[in-house]
């Protein structure tokens, strides 16, 4: 315990006092990396690099040939890496994990039934389907922002929460509403009793259109250009957004609110903002996610949504304060090749493709809360060391 | 001639909850002055800067009178932005950078040079691009204004803590049209060698005409770079002094700073007086770990039956030591009382060793607010030598239950002993006054019968008159029973009225032992970190 900060401050300036691991390289924007040591570098990614382990194990016990693998994996990312992406904003903003991507996902579903309603074919129903859901997402999004900066400190139990409140008003708009206060001609849809959508919305009129739009076959993998190139325009945009005015302020205010404050960056708005394109990023990836699935469950499809998303980005090794459109990814890729081959797996080893089914589900909630337990004791460490 | 002065303050008076304090202040400021703004704490300084900067805590207070002058104009800011815009700059004692920003990025932020992109035009400003190019060249400039020689893309986690000062340095003087800066203590976390690095980039800045007003409790430092110097006490302005004028020394700035002769009371006299032969307790190489109030090694001997004072000026430690020694606090080193160790990081054995405290945060750390003064003067006791309880059952093996009635009677004796004023033992603290709520302290304090009594701040936030009454039950607790007490406190008034001896405190360490008798520019200059011998 050297509390001498004198002798402690007169050391750090010792130029030759400091060590290998200390040197950094940098590129502008400042996003600086540092060479570490082979045991600092595991130390940081033990999280990704369990996964990798994992997912080779379970491609292993899982006996299904690669190809087959492969096929699963394309469509899932496809589907599945724009509503990871959409995490990357909110955590850069200092909102940490977005749980209430849910409430996103409730929007873009309500573009869905909208579609689905008027049987609006093709790609017009899809950007249809947009279209109807940006308002909402912005409106939302609005509020989920103005909440969260009353609730600074706490934004994800705030999101989680908002998001199961918010699930109480879409069952009340489209289990009571539908068919009383909103007229709706499409009896297929209804529930007998003439009010509510009934639980299942077939959405053959735009299943796969993103997907069919351009499918390339590759070797003898399908791949989905054009859902890919959707997910690969919105990294691009995320890495855009760095360089920015309003990245720039984004990143300021996920580090400092103070400091930002003080320097005059509109804190509260500039949270809104995050949390405004948040949503609708969530909106727009649901809708690309269920083109794909091609049925619609109203009332449950978005329930573990941001769940899976949270835990997808987690498991690329992003934590609640930093994320990064790699991690993204890779997280997408090695959660969702862990969902395949968990089935298999356990149904290998264990004569039960439940105990499979179990796992995966467990691991999923189990990575967040490692991961929440890791970030508080890193801020506790980095508050007692800043004295 | 008013155009002469950068900024002109004149008249300021404020009053806080119906104290005044500020009163008719005046300071005024040329281009390219260095202006030395001095004064214990408390003077009025820093009140006086949140006036210029508009600090919301001014505005939701009051406001205040009097006018203040910026470069000719009469002006008001009623936010820290208005003055920021209108090229006030402020090097904060806390540093304002993002930990994970690189120098530049941090030097730049919220001014960062933008140029445009094809998106600007779809989504307005704000989707402007950063220019990294003049980001990086603009914050070169200012680094090297400041003489800070280090890589503008390093993040600013971990570099020294003296490097961050520069960094905020470099940010104010990289904005445009800076007229005036203002340093709160710029050099209190450096190094000797980087506070010389400071002052001379303070010089530098001032040379550009820029004025500055340098407020610190290194007198030294204020004398060696700055023109003027303005003396501030009990929120007036004693005097203002050119430092050319060869009378300007740090002894007359120090006793001006200090100010008021004491009255020191006749106190009844001892049976016997405290020497050094007779010492109850034993401090030796004391550190401990309060934020914002660290010790770095003190020892001291306590004589027996004495007041001991520890003052200091804010934030250098002597909170610490009182905290350190109860065990309140990360604490390490040797504290003996009697010859027996006392266990550090351990309250409950510095209350079993007869020592009990006073906490300076009353309101937190000394009392459950809400329960009633004789539950809040007879917990501890309870919790630390089963007072207060009786036996039910068999003797040795009983359940033990609290005795409500001694602790009532106990309570009501303290009530009229130290005069608390209260509807009785059964009323709630939160509706006490201040000094009162003091008492009850007190009166917890003494339910542990402690041989030793360590007070912290007894009178912080307590109005006048009480004050009083708590520092004569101090003397009469020291004279009559015999107790030693441990008086740390930030007025030094109040120590230099009741203590045998004060020592004072800088730095985390003890820098000389005064008696109150000493002459206020020993005091002052003591407090500064100087220790002086006596006349």
């Amino acid at each position: 315990m050297n509390r001498d900060y004198r002798k402690r401050i007169f050391k750090k300036n010792q130029p030759n006092e400091a060590s290998p691991s200390d040197s950094r390289f940098l590129r502008p924007g400042g996003r600086g990396f540092t060479i570490l040591g082979l045991r600092e570098i595991l130390v940081r990614n033990i999280v990704p690099i369990m996964f990798v382990v994992l997912c080779l194990l379970g491609v292993r016990w899982s006996g299904k040939p690669a190809l087959f693998l492969l096929q699963e994996v394309v469509f899932r990312m496809s589907r599945n890496s724009f509503l990871v992406l959409s995490l990357v904003i909110p955590v850069m903003a200092g909102l940490g994990l977005n749980f209430g991507l849910v409430i996103g996902a409730m929007a873009g579903q309500a573009g869905l039934i909208f579609v689905a309603a008027r049987q609006i074919p093709g790609m017009p129903g899809f950007l249809t389907a947009c279209l109807v859901a940006l308002p909402l997402a912005l409106g939302l999004g609005y509020m989920i922002g103005k909440i969260m900066n009353k609730a600074k400190g706490r934004e994800m139990i705030a999101g989680m929460i908002l998001g199961f409140f918010m699930n109480g008003i879409y069952q009340l708009v489209f289990l009571f509403g539908i068919g009383t206060v909103i007229p709706f001609s499409n009896k297929n849809m209804v529930l007998p009793r003439g009010i509510g959508l009934r639980n299942t919305v077939e959405l053959k009129s735009i299943k796969w259109v993103l997907d069919d739009l351009a499918m390339a076959k590759i070797g003898k993998v399908r791949v989905p250009l054009a859902t890919l190139a959707l997910s690969a325009a919105l990294a691009w945009l995320i890495t855009g957004l760095y360089r920015t005015k309003l990245g720039q302020d984004i990143r300021a205010i996920g580090q400092d609110m103070k400091v930002s404050q003080v320097a005059g960056i509109q804190v509260d708005q500039t949270r809104v903002v995050a949390m405004m394109i948040a949503t609708v990023l969530g909106a727009i990836g649901q809708i690309a996610f269920l083109q794909n699935i091609g049925t619609l469950n109203v009332y449950d499809s978005h329930g573990q949504i941001a769940t899976f998303a949270i835990a997808a980005v987690l498991v690329g090794g992003a934590t609640v304060s930093r994320a990064t459109v790699g991690q993204a990814l890779l997280g997408t890729f090695l959660f969702h090749l862990l969902f395949i081959v968990s089935p298999y797996a356990g149904q290998n080893l264990l004569g039960s493709a439940q105990v499979g089914e179990y796992f995966r589900v467990f691991i999923a909630y189990a990575i967040i809360a490692v991961s929440l337990a890791l970030h508080s004791m890193q801020r506790a460490r980095s508050m007692a060391s800043r004295r | 001639m008013a155009e002469d002065y950068v900024l002109e303050m004149h008249g300021i008076t404020k009053h806080y909850f119906g104290n005044r304090v500020l009163n008719d202040v005046t300071l005024r400021v040329k281009p390219g002055e260095i202006h030395g703004l001095v004064g214990e704490n408390g003077a009025g300084k820093s009140t006086l800067m949140n006036i210029l900067f508009g600090m919301p805590v001014i505005h939701s207070t009051g406001g205040f009178q009097g006018e203040i002058k910026y470069c000719g104009n009469q002006v008001i800011f009623n936010s820290p932005r208005q003055a920021l815009e209108s090229g006030i700059g402020m090097v904060h004692q806390e540093f304002m950078l993002i930990p994970g920003f690189t120098v530049a990025e941090n030097i730049k932020l919220n001014r960062e040079p933008l140029k445009d992109s094809f998106l600007t035009k779809a989504f307005g400003q704000r989707m402007k691009k950063l220019d990294w190019l003049r980001i990086r060249s603009d914050s070169r400039a200012a680094l090297d204004t400041v003489g800070l020689g280090i890589d503008e893309m390093l993040p600013v986690v971990g570099l020294p803590v003296g490097y961050m000062q520069f960094i905020e340095i470099a940010r104010e003087v990289d904005k445009e049209g800076v007229r005036l800066l203002v340093f709160d203590e710029p050099t209190a976390l450096l190094t000797e060698t980087e506070s010389e690095q400071l002052l001379s980039a303070i010089k530098r800045i001032a040379a550009t005409g820029v004025a500055v007003i340098f407020i610190s409790h290194r007198l030294d430092e204020v004398l060696s770079i700055c023109e003027n110097v303005t003396v501030m006490r009990d929120g007036e302005v004693v005097t203002s002094v050119g430092t050319p004028d060869p009378t300007t020394t740090i002894e007359r700035i120090a006793e001006l700073m200090v100010g008021r002769k004491v009255e020191r009371p006749e106190y009844a006299k001892r049976t016997q007086e405290p020497s050094d032969e007779d010492t109850i307790l034993n401090i030796e190489n004391l550190e401990v770990d309060m934020p914002g109030e660290e010790v770095h090694g003190i020892t001291l001997s306590v004589r027996r039956g004495e007041i001991l004072g520890i003052g200091g000026l804010a934030g250098q430690g002597k909170i610490g030591i009182s905290n350190g020694i109860m065990g309140l606090f990360p604490a390490q080193g040797l504290v003996t009382k009697d010859g027996s160790e006392i266990p550090l990081n351990d309250p409950g054995h510095a209350y079993q060793q007869k020592l009990a405290f006073l906490s300076e945060d009353r309101k937190v750390v000394g009392l459950i607010l809400d329960r009633p003064i004789e539950y809040n003067v007879t917990v501890v006791a309870t919790l630390v030598k089963s007072m207060f309880q009786k036996t039910f059952g068999a003797r040795s093996r009983g359940i033990e239950i609290r005795d409500k009635k001694s602790a009532w009677n106990f309570t009501m004796q303290m009530i009229r002993e130290l005069d608390i004023r209260c509807t009785g033992p059964g009323q709630i603290v939160r509706r006490l006054s201040g000094g009162n709520q003091q008492k009850v302290c007190i009166a917890r304090a003494l339910a542990l019968e402690p041989e030793i009594l360590l007070v912290s701040e007894p009178t912080r936030g307590i109005d006048v008159g009480a004050k009083e009454r708590i520092l004569d039950l101090l003397v009469s607790l020291n004279r009559e029973k015999g107790m030693t007490i441990i008086l740390t406190s930030s007025e030094l008034a109040e120590l230099r009225k009741v203590c045998d001896r004060i020592a004072v405190i800088y730095g985390g360490n003890l820098v000389d032992i005064l008696s109150p008798d000493d002459s206020n520019a020993r005091f002052g200059l003591t407090m500064s970190g100087r220790r002086a011998e006596a006349q």
